[in-house]
This record gives C-alpha cells, structure tokens and sequence, in this order.
C-alpha cells in the first residue's frame, strides 16, 4: 500500500556522499481512492501522482532536491483518509498532502491537515472543501456550481428559457442538481420537469416520456456520473428525443462516447476541460503544451485514455512544484503562503490564479463548451 | 396510451434483467435453503469477462459461451472450496460465506481486469423497434426472451427430471436424500453450476443494456433478490413474476407518480405481500414434518 518512489537515484546520491541527511529530500503525502467505489476517478490520480514524481526527480527534482511520494489508498472511505493524513503528517513527516478523491475523503484530510498546519491540495469538486477559504486548503477541480453556469450560459445563447433536468441519485448528480437549481434563476431559465434515477438503473424511459411530455421544454440538463448518464443518453435516442441534450462533466471523456454509442451520443454538450481536446487546442493555448506533455506521459506509460480526473492530480502537482520553486523551501507555511500567490499557472485542469480569497483559483473560461461531432469532441465557440 | 405502453417496455426491461437475475438464486436455494449472495457477482462476471474476450478479438457469440462456462466453473471452485468444507454449518453461516464469496469475487475482478465501465454491442443493432407511439431496444426483447427460456427450462427441470427433484429432495432433507441414494455433494456442484451458468447469461444478455463495471453485482443482486423474495423464494414462476413486477412498478411510479419515489414504491408493495403472504406470491407452504 505504501510506496515510496525515490529508490536508486538518492542511493546513489548518498553513496557518492552527495546527499546530506534526510532533508534534501521533499516528502509529499498522498491519500486517494485507488481502490473503491471511487476507484474510477482515485485509481489515475494514483497513477499521474507516482508518474509525475518519477518525472520530476530524473529531471533532477525540485531545487535540486529529490522529491518522496508517501501514496496511500484510502479505498473512498472516510475515515480511513483520516487515519492515513494523521499516519503522513506524525509518521511520515510530509511537508505537504495531495488528496482526497470524494468530497468526503477531503473534508476528513483537510480538518487533521489544518490542525498540524500542513498545507493539502484536494481533488474533489465540493465548493464546502474550499468555501469559506481554510489557511491551508486548497483545491484543483472545478466546482459542480461552475458546471451549471457555464451550461446556462451556453443555453442562454440558444435562447432556451425551459428545460428538463434527469439527475442521478448519487452523490455527484444529488450535488450538482441542487447546485444547477440554485443558480438557474440567474439565467433566467426555468426548470420545468425535474427527474432523477439511481445510479444503478437499467432504462430510464420512463423519466425522458416524461420530460419530453411537458409542455415547452426546450433542452434537457443530465448531472451524473457512472453508466447513468450512458444510458440516459441511449434512451434519449431510443424515444427520439431532438431537443439538444446537455451532459455535465462527470463523463466528460472519450470513454462516454464509447459507451453510449456514438450515433447516440451525437450532439450531446458539456463543459470540459481542455484536457479532452488537447489536439483540437489553438497553437497558442496557455494550456497546450501542458496537456499535450501529460496526455503523451500518461497514456504512453499506463496504455489507457487520460481523464479529467487524472489532469486534477496532476494540477495538484503542479501547483505544488511550483509554490515550492517559488518559496526556495519546502517548509509547509513556506508552501502555503507561495500556492496562495500562484499566478497564471497553466494546469489540464484550467489557468490558476490564487488569492487569500480564492484557494480554487479557477473561473468559468477554465471549462471549454464542448459538443460530440462526428463520433468526437470538438469545442463550441 | 403510447405514453402507457412506453412506461411498459420500460418496466418490461428492467424487469427481465431483474428476472434474470431472480431465477439465478433459485437454484442454490432450492438445493440447500441458502441464498447465494454472490448471484450478483455471477451477473458481473458474465458482462465484464465477455467484454475482455471480445474486446481481445474473439466474436461475441464465443466471448459470451466462455463467460457462462467460466463462471459456471467458479460456481463451482466456490462450492468445492468454501461451501462444501463448512458442511454441516447452520444456513445463515453459509449465507454470509457466499457474502465474502462476493466480496471476494468483486475484489478479483476489480484487480483481474479493470475498474473502468464497459459494454459490448446489442446482439440485433440499436435501432429502436417503434411499436404503437413506444419504442423498446430490440437487446429488451433479447433478455426478455432470456428470462422465459431460462423460466421454462427450470420449470422443466425442477417438475420433469429425475436429477431436478433430487435437487428438492436434498433441500427437503440431506440425510435422507442421500439414504435413497442421491449423491448430494454432486448435487450441490451442480447447482452451484447451474446458478452461476444462469447469472452469467443474465451478465451476457443485460451488459449492452446495463453496462457492466466490476462493482454493479451488488446492484443486481439486491434487485434480483426482491424479485425472488416478492415471487417466492426457490419457486421459477416466483422468480418470475417477482422481477417483471419489480420492474414495472419502478417505471409506472418513475412515469406516473415521481422518479423520487419509484424505489420507495417497489419497496412498499414488497413488504405489503410479504405482510400478507410470507411465502411471497407463488412460495411454497412451509410446513416441516417432524
């Protein structure tokens, strides 16, 4: 379970009596959910983070120090991610945490990381995580509220005043269906049919018959993540559904399109991150050499499609390398104060920009509208 | 009314794949009074090692023929390794062996392939069959044709052959059983068989539908198990009965009422028959002869 990623090159270091004792090393916690229900999302968290570490330390490491990746799987429970963030920063002595699949593995990190002031990355969506600002905490992924936003914003375009919501009953769906109807209002667009399923569902015909039979509905809204939106998706189809259908970004990944098909998934909109459309990136993308660099990594060593999901540990990184770069020392309150000051920092996820106000640093540019052509996504202006 | 009959086809569909799954756990318990809870990782098993085969080139039709016998045969190593040495132990004991049955199974899957959702193609293509205003997946027609084939042919085997009673008499009673000469343990290795063989079909025939994952066995199981409660445990016809029912309460509730309560409502009618009829709708009476 622990994996310690600093193996033959600081032997080496030390047996040529380069290396002092044991602090010209940074030492970094990670707690995630490879294993799970969360599995899906912890499990190339795990993979980027043990990658990136490799990558980073033959380049030489950080200031010239090697970096230690302390990883732990805390299998989507709480309460083990709480164990293990006490276990990283009493045992293991890191100097920072990068974690936190769920919204709830996150919440239980970052209260033991705020009491030992160790600074701690999160990789969940929830808005609570960095909302009101915590001294230490930070966060990497978009939140569920930025997603409905730029949805609505995208509706407003089209001029589409009344749509349908179908939502997932999981914690992600549940999340962003109250998050999207909190903020519809400042659209000016009404939900008119409201619809949920489990996330373990079948067919869900049933609720789209439904949807479709109110009166002036103009697009449906699908949050969710899993095989329902897959599904949904299908179903859509199968009834013969035209009005245009909007996915979130839970499923936004080439592995959506497979699975729902892809005439049926033709047409279908949601925000992304440029991470999905690297090749499609104007030449002068910020973010272009980045998510191309990592898409490369990744996929060239793991022989697997990267997902949005992997691009959030991989920011979180990042955002780590950098604040240490910056502060010269990878004392923690060092770190904290130098990620608060990030600025203009190009990630997969979007461009980061870090206030004492804002410790996600994300605005709605950082989602790309993205629409399924031809079997593949390809960005909406 | 098209309105109707689409919240039918949708409740038809849902309520095959919960049929399925509900005639896998009759067997098992009808060889021994255990409910298997690993059924639903049988179901798992049949989706997810198609999908492997296919996805390494195989045809679909082959991929699906080495599922059901794979599984199959891992119904059978559990029942050889961890059932038949706790021979003898009370049935709630073997109940929560097939629990870490399960647990195991999933956690194999997880680590053997991968924990990614997958499906593979619908047998007939995805043109939706249009049929009075409704439309249904010609794959719906595939599980539901599933269910009935599956339905009658333990119907057969449970009233017709020689081998399907001796199934009911070695639940009945094992010593006597085996006093008028049924080899009981081979029996139980063949329900085990028999029952996975029948999980993983349910895998094969409801993945295009449902995709499949490592973890969704506890999902079928759970709906399956209703099914099976609500018909009458061990009985073909419960099976059935049951799992069509399920389904179509969840969609006429989904359509009709709110998609909040479809769950809540299916419940409700469970625990209504189960208040009235404890057997469930076609159980067998339990009257133990002392």
């Amino acid at each position: 379970m622990k994996k310690t990623l600093t193996t033959t090159v600081p032997a080496a270091l030390i047996a040529l009596g380069l290396a002092g004792a044991a602090s010209a090393e940074i030492k970094i916690g990670a707690s995630v959910s490879a294993t799970g229900p969360a599995a899906f999302l912890g499990d190339p968290e795990a993979k980027t983070l043990e990658m990136l570490v490799e990558e980073t330390n033959a380049k030489g490491g950080i200031n010239g120090e090697q970096i230690a990746l302390v990883l732990y799987d805390d299998g989507g429970d709480a309460n083990k991610a709480r164990t293990f963030a006490t276990r990283l920063i009493e045992d293991d002595e890191v100097q920072a945490i990068i974690g936190g699949t769920t919204t709830g593995t996150s919440m239980s990190i970052l209260s033991v990381a705020e009491d030992a002031e160790i600074p701690f990355i999160s990789l969940a969506g929830a808005i609570d995580i960095i909302q009101p600002v915590k001294p230490f905490t930070f966060k990497t992924p978009h939140t569920d509220r930025m997603a409905c936003q730029k949805i609505f914003e995208d509706m407003q375009k089209s001029g589409i005043q009344k749509i349908g919501m179908i939502s997932g009953t999981d914690g992600f769906g549940a999340s962003m269906q109250a998050q999207c109807k909190d903020v519809v209002g400042e659209y000016g667009i009404e939900i008119a049919a409201d619809e949920t399923y489990d996330p373990k569902d079948a067919d869900m015909t049933a609720q789209l018959t439904k949807i479709r039979n109110t009166a002036g509905v103009q697009a449906v809204l699908n949050p969710g993540f899993g095989q329902g939106p897959s599904i949904v998706t299908r179903n859509y189809r199968q009834l013969g559904i035209e009005l245009p259908l909007y996915q979130s970004h839970g499923v936004a990944s080439d592995g959506f399109i497979e699975l729902a098909g892809k005439a049926a998934a033709e047409g279908v909109r949601l925000p992304g991150t440029a991470l999905l459309v690297a090749d499609l990136l104007a030449e002068d993308d910020p973010q272009k050499p980045v998510v191309t660099a990592y898409k490369a990594a990744f996929e060239g060593k793991f022989k697997e499609p990267v997902g949005t999901f992997g691009g959030y540990a991989h920011d979180g990184f990042a955002l780590l390398v950098d604040a240490v770069t910056r502060a010269g020392s990878a004392e923690p309150a060092a770190i904290r104060d130098a990620l608060e000051q990030t600025s203009g920092l190009a990630g997969t996820t979007g461009i980061y920009t870090m206030s004492p106000e804002d410790h996600l640093g994300l605005d709605l540019s950082a989602f790309r509208m993205l629409e399924v052509k031809d079997g593949s996504w390809s960005i909406v202006e | 009314m098209s309105e109707l009959l689409q919240f039918l086809f949708s409740g038809l569909t849902v309520g095959a794949v919960y049929a399925l799954v509900a005639l896998g756990f009759t067997i098992i318990y009808n060889a021994s009074d255990v409910v298997n809870f690993a059924q639903g990782e049988f179901v798992m098993l049949g989706g997810m090692i198609t999908w492997f085969a296919h996805a390494a080139g195989l045809p679909l039709p082959l991929a699906a023929l080495i599922a059901i016998v794979a599984t199959a045969a891992l119904g059978v190593a559990i029942n050889k390794l961890a059932i038949e040495p706790a021979r003898g132990a009370p049935v709630v004991s073997l109940i929560i062996i097939t629990i870490g049955a399960s647990v195991f199974l999933q956690g194999a899957a997880q680590l053997v392939f991968d924990k990614q959702i997958h499906s593979f193609p619908a047998f007939s293509g995805d043109t939706p069959l249009r049929i009075g205003g409704a439309t249904i997946q010609p794959q719906s027609l595939w599980v539901i044709g599933g269910a009935l084939v599956v339905f009658a042919g333990l119907w057969l085997f449970f009233t017709r052959t020689l081998l399907g009673r001796a199934v009911l008499a070695t639940s009945n009673n094992r010593l006597a059983a085996q006093l008028v000469g049924i080899n009981t343990n081979f029996v139980m290795t063949l329900s085990f068989a028999l029952s996975a063989g029948i999980g993983a079909l349910a895998g094969v025939l409801a993945t295009p539908i449902t995709l499949t994952a490592y973890n969704v066995g506890i999902g079928f199981a759970l709906k399956g198990f209703a099914g099976a409660m609500l018909g009458g445990m061990g009985n073909p016809k419960g099976a059935l009965a049951g799992g069509f029912l399920i389904g179509l309460i969840e969609a006429l509730t989904a359509g009709y009422l709110s998609s909040t309560y479809k769950e809540a409502a299916a419940f409700v009618v469970i625990l209504l028959v189960l208040f009235f009829m404890p057997q469930g709708l076609f159980g067998r009476k339990s009257t133990e002869r002392v």
